[in-house]
């Protein structure tokens, strides 16, 4: 915008700077045409601006919700790969459910970041916010729901017991049939 | 897709817990086990040296046992093992092809081919009451062209053709009632004479046609002062016996018919005379040895019978037969124990001065006295005669010695084991490392190359060898050091002969033995047997500095009131520490499960007065006792009378003198079995050493069930008395099967089952909560194994998840027998192939493994048998969840899988027993087999689950590691400088 302003050396004589939106009239050599008003024009420029940004908040509002609603996909995927996987415990189960386990656990930890791109002082973010931690609570949910059908939940009573060692006996006895 | 993948990943899962049997390929044969051949103490021995070839001794053991050994190395051409009650009476060979043997009590006689041991012919000889049994085969007796051979037996006299077999003539003597001594058949006559007694008075004689088997001539004589025992034939018509007073020697004439006797005092002959005195068996022509006291004194008759001493020997130890070695020569061997060596002196019967021989040969300190000795003869170079001999020690080795030096020697006192014990080797320090054997360049190139063509499948039969060979010394299997797995122990065995023998478990070998002296004939201890061997110090923690020791149990006589003998010995050195001769009898030993300060386990032995002796005597090992005195139950089962008994230590016995060790015991309760119906045939508890991980079993769906442990259970097995001998004696209806589960505190009886149609041999084996026994079904016709699982109800409900993280229960708590358990228990029958011998089963260090029984089956291997098998859980659908747990559909017989004999293609040739020791890890666990063999296995009953295995490729995971290394180096530094790049772009 520099660059255009002012009249240049050589060929040229004259020129129109239509582009020139500067508020002081003191700058120019030319008075202002009557009937022009150089705040109108700077006050429709900041409405014009303020629109902007209110559409780029609704757009990073409804970004920030679709952001927040991207876990329910994979928590869509996440079951069909666990009901694929099937309820006994082999590789392919314990890969699944523990990568089940990772994603919303990465996830919840990098909430921040991830709503980063959409901070804004317009925006409410904890909707967005709040509806992704539920939702990656969910998948933690699924998770470990997956984790107790593959019965690595210690919630029974048997994955407590069995290293219990044999009750000692008060009383001992020996004998048998005479040696003979 | 996805069931597809589902399907295979199970099914993969599957094939992986599916194979559980042990089974090994076919050059792991050797490698992880062992198996050592032997035959027992040598009964007879006929050489078989006359022609050129293959010179051998053939033998009868007492192990009913016959082979034919090499006599140059000793080894072992060929062997037959005869069943347990086909005890061997005679052994000879005819024709010089054909190994006769006479065994059953003289009702089987058998020909064997000499050179490869398969049997000729076999022939049962009938007949009708019990008597000596003999065996003579006559040198130039023929009938039709045919070689006889003549036998007595059960009262008859058989001649029997050598060539099949067939019976040619029988002559009953039952009728007569004469105790036959002896068959004479004098050379070149075709009279047999037998002679015998008949009552203790009358001397009688038969003589019979040996043609047809007529007798000829009967003649009898009576003799006032009566007879003792048996009669020796110095000629072919002059026998020699003792009466009954055993001091008078009696020569008994029957020439022509006519029979006289001939009186010589003892104390005519020599004037030094005192005691009784015995004639050895020896045959000797013309002299007799007779035995007084030490003195053995050889007395030559005289054609008239006049009798006259030659010789007296002192301290002489055994006498051979006479052997005729050139014409009309003869010669027999006598053995002398001379400063600790062995003195052979061969004799001429008619020149008696001049000895043939006099070897002194030196045998080692450890195989006690000479029992017997045979002797055989040779050519030398020189022409002249040379004289080898075959003796018995008192330890059953078997020694030929010649020339003055032992050939070759065989233990073969390790085919009676009576007991066996472990014992752990030391562990490795820097002092006491077992040098390294150094290789140079070439050999481990070489060593290599074999490698690789036993890979490649280009190795000739030696190159496998070598590569076994190579394998055995690199595993270190025979260091004499502790190893970090626990694979290396010493087997502490006790054998018949009264000797202990220290096995090294890596290759069999024997590292020390020691011929017990205090189960060594003596004055005190006329016939001393030894019991049983127990770990009397199990230096752990704070002992480490001492060596472990043995407890050996002994007695003093066969009946049971014998004094007891306590022997402690040294398992590092094989040196006695300590021995004790008891005033007091042994009835039983209870090792107690308590030690002192050494480590010393507290024992405590039950003389045949139900008084309690407690051994260590120290006070230390007393405050211990006090401390648990009211705690201490024994019982006894009385299997004769049907009755158990149960008995609490009262005080301090009352007698002459204070015994502070002994106590007096209290009868507390007894279970008399009614008698008509039932009669004990089988008992078994738990091994004291078993070690059980855990109280809880988990069932399908995460349910918890828990297991009733007790160390006081015993099972017992009863049988109607009908129905307690052979099978096949009783019909289903009379015969039935009664199993006892008593609790041996109180008496309580948990469990009565009964087995209707149902018959011992029971062999039962008693492991953590369950019993498994095996028994014959007579509805069905076949064997059947049943399995007792026992579960503690009273616990069954701790299913509080939030109790058990906080431990807020009392499972662990210690519990009192006096408490009522309230018991469930499941039991399960199956049909089973084999006749068993003897079950065991595996048992490894924490108890954490699965659990193979193991089983000796009839045809002398062992089948390892997994446990699942036997589970009273299976059902002939399992569900899904129980499947997952690993149980197996029912079926009506469990199956024999013939990969999983643990003995592959051996034979533990009469097994007896089966030993399994925990290694240190704990997937692992040895397993022995004794019977006359021994057999030595490493087993993995779930498999080496904690550990790679042997074959596992460490420079493959090395160079895999470095390559991953490198990997990571290389595209560290490629990754980098391709940053800075991007950064100057």
């Amino acid at each position: 915008m520099e660059k255009g302003k002012g009249v240049m050396v050589g060929g040229r004589r004259w020129g129109v700077d239509f582009t020139d939106n500067s508020a002081s009239p003191s700058s120019r050599d030319i008075p202002d045409p009557p009937g022009f008003s150089r705040a109108s024009q700077d006050q429709d420029d900041s409405t014009l601006s303020r629109q902007k940004k209110d559409a780029e908040a609704n757009w990073k509002s409804q970004k920030a919700w679709e952001v927040a609603q991207a876990p329910f996909k994979n928590l869509l995927m996440m079951g069909f790969m666990m009901w694929m996987a099937g309820s006994t415990v082999h590789l392919f189960s314990i890969g699944i459910t523990f990568s089940a386990l990772w994603q919303p656990i990465s996830a919840l930890q990098g909430v921040g970041k991830v709503f980063e791109p959409y901070k804004d002082s317009k925006v409410e973010l904890l909707g967005p916010k709040l509806l992704f931690i539920a939702l990656n609570l969910g998948g933690l949910a699924l998770g470990v729901w997956k984790l107790n059908t593959l019965g690595l939940l210690p919630t029974h009573a048997s994955d407590w017991v069995s290293s219990l060692p044999p009750a000692q006996e008060v009383e001992y006895s020996g004998g048998g049939i005479p040696l003979r | 897709m996805a069931m597809a993948i589902r399907v295979f990943l199970l099914s993969l899962l599957f094939l992986s817990f599916a194979d559980h049997s042990f089974s090994l390929y076919e050059d792991q044969a050797g490698l992880m086990d062992w198996h050592q051949q032997y035959i027992g103490k040598v009964k007879h021995a006929v050489f078989h040296t006359q022609k050129t070839g293959k010179k051998r001794v053939v033998v009868s053991t007492e192990e009913n046992v016959i082979a034919s050994l090499d006599l140059r190395h000793g080894q072992i051409f060929w062997r037959r093992v005869l069943g347990a009650n086909d005890a061997i009476d005679g052994v000879d060979i005819v024709l010089g092809k054909y190994v006769i043997t006479l065994s059953s009590e003289g009702s089987i006689l058998r020909a064997w081919s000499l050179p490869d041991g398969q049997m000729v012919w076999e022939s049962f000889l009938q007949g009708s009451k019990p008597s000596k049994s003999l065996l003579s085969v006559p040198i130039n007796l023929t009938v039709d062209k045919d070689n006889v051979i003549l036998v007595f037996g059960k009262g008859c006299l058989h001649a029997v053709s050598s060539i099949d077999g067939v019976v040619l003539w029988k002559k009953d003597f039952s009728a007569e009632s004469i105790e036959a001594q002896q068959i004479i058949q004098p050379l070149g006559n075709d009279k047999i004479y037998v002679v015998g007694f008949v009552g203790s008075s009358q001397f009688d004689v038969y003589q019979i046609n040996a043609k047809n088997g007529e007798l000829i001539k009967h003649t009898s004589a009576v003799f006032p002062d009566g007879f003792f025992g048996e009669v020796l034939s110095v000629s072919s018509d002059m026998l020699v016996s003792l009466d009954s007073t055993k001091s008078i020697l009696v020569t008994i004439n029957f020439q022509n018919g006519e029979i006289s006797f001939k009186k010589t005092h003892i104390s005519d002959l020599f004037e030094d005379h005192s005691g009784i005195a015995d004639i050895l068996p020896s045959k000797l022509s013309g002299v007799f040895a007779v035995k007084i006291n030490t003195l053995l004194v050889f007395i030559r008759v005289t054609a008239e019978g006049v009798l006259e001493v030659v010789d007296k020997i002192n301290n002489a130890a055994a006498v051979s037969d006479a052997l005729s070695f050139s014409e009309g020569q003869q010669a027999f061997a006598l053995i002398e124990h001379v400063d600790g060596k062995v003195l052979l002196t061969l004799k001429c019967s008619h020149d008696w001065n001049n000895d043939l021989l006099k070897e002194s040969v030196e045998v080692g300190h450890q195989r006690g006295l000479v029992h017997k000795v045979f002797i055989n003869n040779y050519i030398r170079t020189d022409r002249s005669y040379g004289f080898r001999a075959l003796i018995v020690m008192e330890d059953h080795s078997l020694l030929l010695l010649q020339q003055g030096a032992t050939v070759w020697s065989r233990e073969e006192g390790l085919a009676s084991i009576v007991d066996v014990t472990v014992s752990e080797l030391p562990v490795e320090r820097a002092g006491v490392s077992v040098a390294k054997v150094e290789q140079n360049l070439f050999e481990w190139l070489k060593g290599h190359i074999l490698k690789l063509k036993g890979t490649l499948m280009l190795a000739s039969s030696e190159d496998i060898a070598a590569i076994q060979g190579m394998r055995l010394k690199s595993s270190e299997i025979s260091k004499m050091t502790r190893d970090h797995n626990g694979f290396r122990k010493l087997l502490i065995v006790l054998t018949r002969a009264g000797k202990l023998y220290a096995l090294h478990t890596g290759d069999g070998r024997v590292v020390w033995s020691l011929l017990l002296p205090s189960l060594r004939k003596s004055g005190s201890c006329e016939h001393p047997t030894g019991l049983s061997v127990y770990q009397w110090q199990v230096p752990h923690h704070h002992a480490m500095d001492e060596n472990p020791s043995v407890l050996v149990v002994g007695r003093c006589g066969p009946n049971s009131d014998a004094s007891a003998v306590l022997s402690f010995v040294d398992t590092y050195t094989g040196e006695e520490l300590n021995s004790l001769g008891l005033v007091h009898s042994v009835a039983q030993i209870i090792p107690l499960p308590f030690t002192d300060s050494t480590e010393q386990r507290l024992h405590l032995l039950i003389d045949t007065d139900k008084h309690a002796h407690l051994y260590p005597r120290t006070s230390e090992a007393i405050d211990i006792f006090q401390r648990e005195f009211s705690n201490i139950y024994w019982y006894s089962v009385e299997a004769d009378n049907g009755i158990i008994r149960g008995h609490v230590l009262n005080r301090n016995c009352i007698g002459e003198v204070v015994d502070e060790f002994c106590f007096d015991s209290r009868e507390l309760w007894s279970i008399v079995f009614p008698s008509e119906s039932e009669k004990i045939i089988a008992t078994v508890t738990r091994k004291l050493n078993e070690v059980v991980h855990t109280q809880a079993k988990v069932v399908a769906d995460q349910d918890v069930t828990y297991k009733y442990i007790s160390k006081n259970l015993l099972f017992v097995a009863t049988a109607t008395p009908k129905a307690s001998g052979e099978i096949g004696t009783a019909t289903p209806e009379e015969a039935s099967l009664v199993v006892y589960l008593i609790d041996t505190v109180t008496g309580r009886i948990l469990h009565r089952m009964a087995h209707y149609g149902s018959q011992g041999p029971v062999h039962a084996v008693f492991s953590e909560n369950w019993v498994v026994y095996h028994y014959f079904n007579l509805r069905a016709h076949r064997y059947e194994m049943s399995i007792i699982e026992i579960y503690d109800q009273s616990r069954a409900d701790n299913k509080d998840v939030w109790k058990l993280v906080f431990g807020k229960h009392n499972l662990t708590s210690p519990i009192s027998l006096f408490s009522r358990p309230e018991v469930i228990l499941k039991s399960q029958s199956y049909y089973f192939t084999h006749s068993v011998k003897t079950i065991a089963v595996t048992s490894t260090a924490k108890g954490i493994t699965s659990k193979q029984l193991l089983i000796g089956t009839i045809g002398d291997q062992v089948l390892a048998l997994d446990k699942r098998y036997l589970d009273p859980r299976r059902s002939v659908n399992p569900t899904q969840a129980e499947k997952e747990e690993g149980i197996i559909p029912l079926t009506d017989s469990l199956p024999i899988i013939p990969q999983s004999y643990v003995t592959h293609a051996l034979k533990v040739e009469n097994l007896r027993g089966i030993v399994t020791v925990p290694a240190k890890l704990e997937s692992t666990t040895l397993a022995f087999a004794y019977g006359v063999d021994l057999f030595l296995t490493r087993m993995a009953p779930s498999r080496t689950y904690d550990s790679l295995t042997e074959d596992f490729s460490y420079a493959l995971l090395l160079i895999t590691i470095v390559v991953l290394i490198a990997a990571i180096f290389v595209t560290w530094v490629l990754s980098e400088r391709k940053e800075l790049q991007d950064k100057w772009r």
